[in-house]
């Protein structure tokens, strides 16, 4: 057997340094590109002096940028952050300073946030609020209060008029929004004063429950008097004959500490708004999905009493390209998934090598992370939002996904590390390598495609489940995408929903590229 | 003659059965001390046991006249050298990387190092030209060339051999074994090599240790097994394998 047969037909490959220090040397890359992360992250809630927070509603969201324009009218800088959620998280992000100001109602804030049953007086109100370092707008001119509406054919036939009429009719399906479902003022208290008799009663999204009653799939639903969709619909307003919805006047709240001058310009806008013309202003929001303009229009009628200054405006969103928003939705959400990525992997390796030796604390780790990864997102943020630390910040979002990439990257550490056969265990080992030595230059190296894959598996993960942030207002494409929801509206659904799927299959393709630069040459071939 | 290695009522179970029953050995210097016998007899696991991948259940082994224990192991592994079946080179080093791995982490001069390697390459008759491949990019004996570099690097005092030519086809399986001799002969090698393989036996082996079930059932030259059998087995396995071995 000669030498040369034994040199087989193989071409001679160019001679390259190996990967032995890859993860060494790759780590502090990774490091590096994110490191500007965390300082943005922290930073961001206060890019504009005011921050004006609004509900996922139409008529909220007219309201914040009717403050918005307000005060970047009275020269200060102000950002609203549209839709964040429902009560509880406006009000825990105004006390936590992530907002200044959002618009409210009286009826929420006795029954939902100082959860008196009494009817108090505005001043009672007021009072109440400055224990929370929290001030209060007068009203601002219009009650919209909650109503239950009919579709006006089926009301007619019916002969259905007030709420009490229902008593008649058990078979009536009704469709309500989760909040009106389960507030200290909605369904249950409100069903025992009419003593209703339907046991058809379900949970819808607002917007959605308006296409569910004008196709008949619920015959009667919540709605908001002042709500734009009552006349476009058809529907008629049942009368509520036993007083049982206390009054909703809109106002702002605001943080004490917020600065005077923003104060003052809040307070401009106090008896300005009759229903009336919130009824037009949401009709024209709810028409043209055009917030800026529904606000416009408000300015514009103003505009002819007091000329508006023409300062400045703050860093401001009104009037914004779909590109530049699109850049900045989709900035924001890379930031949420690189960054929960980038800890999924500083603690998701360290925790699969330690898997991987097997034995209690090995299974406790992999039970842990396969428990987190069952339960669904939406859960887990909402898991996390009450927590001290936590709250309804980009943070949440972050720890949130985090946990939701953790499992992919333990799991494949370890699976990769065990997978590595004995003689090459034994053969390092025998070799007289230190143990660090063995795993950084041996068998780190042998499991990085299946490290790798674990990373690309949670990067996909992480790109998907970040829509999700957009619940707890930390921004991203899920931001159009509820907003869309929010307001059946495909298009506005389909530019958050198109980017974020096209995301996942760029962060698929860099990830394969990855493979190639990071996996040793060696274990390519 | 004295000896690099002494065993002293070594012992090893698993689970509950007898890997190596309570043995005594020693291995002489400058010499090829063959371990053979059937599968399961307890030979790898003498070997493991000596550059301390497995832990004795009892006894003590001596490696140049000192106890091996954990403090001192790794300082010894960097005395042995190991080569096993499969090569047990890593695939994600060049058989370049694969043979300086250790001597750089031991603080080999580059210099050192190269001609070290040149020495190797010749020794084993390995062309340079291959040391930039992957072991995937390698045939089988070529891998067990490299593996066997990558033993002698740091110069062992003892060379461990585990059935180094049992995955190769008959050809380069000869074509190896008669470069090995050539090189231990060169060396003066202390070699300690398991196979189970009655010609390789006679044909490398200074000493021979015939093994069954776990315990040394003789010690000697391939003369003595054939003429002064210790046992019953010992024919029997002589003869087992006689008709191969003549071939």
């Amino acid at each position: 057997m000669s030498r040369a047969n034994e040199s087989g037909n193989h071409k001679a490959r160019k001679a390259k340094r190996s990967c032995r220090l890859f993860l060494v040397s790759w780590l502090p890359d990774f490091l590096l590109i994110f490191s500007c992360i965390p300082f943005f992250l922290i930073h961001s809630s206060s890019a504009a002096d005011v921050v004006i927070g609004s509900k996922k509603f139409t008529e909220s969201y007219v309201l914040g940028e009717i403050a918005k324009r307000s005060l970047t009218n009275a020269g200060i800088p102000a950002e609203h952050r549209q839709g964040m959620g429902g009560t509880i998280i406006l009000w825990e992000a105004l006390r936590g300073g992530q907002i200044d100001a959002y618009p409210e109602y009286t009826g929420t804030i006795t029954q939902e946030i100082l959860k008196t049953d009494r009817a108090s007086s505005l001043a009672e109100i007021r009072a109440s609020l400055a224990k929370f370092q929290v001030g209060m707008t007068e009203p601002l001119g219009f009650n919209n209060t909650y109503a239950l509406v009919m579709r006006r054919s089926e009301a007619q036939r019916l002969g259905v008029h007030t709420i009490s009429d229902l008593q008649k009719y058990p078979d009536l399906k009704i469709g309500l929004t989760h909040e009106f479902l389960n507030r200290q003022d909605g369904w249950r208290p409100l069903r025992e004063r009419y003593a209703l008799p339907q046991q058809n009663v379900v949970g819808i999204d607002h917007a959605l429950g308006y296409a569910a009653i004008a196709n008949g799939s619920v015959d009667v639903k919540d709605a908001y008097s002042t709500d734009a969709k009552i006349e476009q619909n058809d529907l008629v307003v049942l009368d509520d004959d036993l007083q049982f919805f206390p009054k909703y006047e809109a106002l702002f709240l605001f943080r004490l500490s917020m600065r005077p001058d923003a104060i003052g310009a809040l307070r401009q806008l106090e008896g300005t708004l009759d229903e009336k013309r919130m009824v037009r202003l949401n009709a024209e929001a709810g028409r043209t999905k055009n917030y800026t303009a529904a606000a416009d229009l408000y300015f514009n009628v103003e505009a002819a009493l007091a000329p508006r200054p023409s300062g400045r405006s703050g860093p401001s969103h009104i009037g914004e390209s779909f590109p530049h928003k699109l850049a900045r939705w989709t900035l924001r959400h890379l930031q949420l998934a690189g960054f929960s990525l980038l800890l999924s992997v500083i603690v998701g390796i360290p925790l699969g090598i330690v898997a991987s030796r097997g034995g209690p604390v090995g299974h406790g780790i992999l039970g842990f992370a396969s428990i987190v990864q069952t339960i669904p997102a939406l859960a887990l943020l909402a898991l996390l939002v009450p927590l001290p630390f936590f709250g309804i910040s980009v943070r949440t979002a972050i720890a949130a996904l985090f946990l939701y990439g953790l499992l992919p990257i333990v799991r494949n550490t370890a699976s990769g590390l065990q997978d590595i056969p004995r003689s090459l265990r034994e053969s390092a080992v025998a070799l007289g390598l230190s143990p660090m030595i063995q795993l950084w230059e041996i068998y780190l190296p042998i499991a990085s495609r299946s490290i790798l894959s674990g990373i690309k598996t949670s990067a996909v993960i992480n790109v998907g489940t970040a829509t999700l942030a957009a619940l707890i207002g930390a921004g991203g494409l899920g931001e159009p995408i509820l907003s869309g929801l929010d307001l059946n509206d495909h298009v506005t659904i389909l530019q958050g929903a198109i980017p974020a799927a096209v995301l996942a299959l760029l962060v698929q393709w860099f990830f394969d590229l990855l493979d190639r630069v990071l996996i040793p040459k060696g274990l390519r071939l | 003659m004295s000896a690099l290695v002494r065993l002293f009522d070594v012992s090893k179970r698993y689970a509950g059965t007898a890997a190596l029953h309570s043995t005594n050995l020693s291995i002489e210097r400058s010499r090829t001390t063959v371990l053979i016998g059937p599968s399961g007899c307890g030979k790898s696991t003498l070997l493991r046991l000596i550059i301390r991948l497995i832990e004795p259940d009892s006894g003590r082994i001596d490696f140049g006249g000192e106890p091996i224990n954990l403090d001192n192991i790794d300082n010894l592994r960097r005395r042995i050298g190991y080569v096993i079946q499969e090569g047990g080179l890593f695939p994600h080093l060049t058989a370049r990387a694969n043979v300086l791995l250790m001597a750089r982490h031991v603080g080999k001069s580059q210099d050192e190092m190269r001609t070290k390697l040149l020495e190797l390459c010749e020794l084993t008759r390995f062309s340079e030209k291959l040391l930039p491949r992957y072991p995937v990019e390698l045939s089988g004996g070529q891998r067990q060339r490299v593996s066997l570099m990558r033993a002698l690097m740091l110069s062992p005092e003892l060379l461990l051999l585990d059935e180094p030519l049992g995955a190769l086809d008959p050809l380069v399986r000869a074509s190896l074994q008669k470069d090995l001799k050539e090189i231990f002969a060169q060396l003066g090698q202390t070699v300690l090599f398991v196979t189970h393989d009655l010609a390789e036996a006679i044909y490398f082996g200074d000493e021979i240790v015939l093994m069954n079930e776990g315990r040394v059932v003789q010690k000697g030259s391939v003369t003595d097994l054939r003429e002064r059998p210790a046992d019953p087995f010992v024919s029997e396995f002589i003869n087992a394998q006689r008709g191969i071995a003549t071939l």
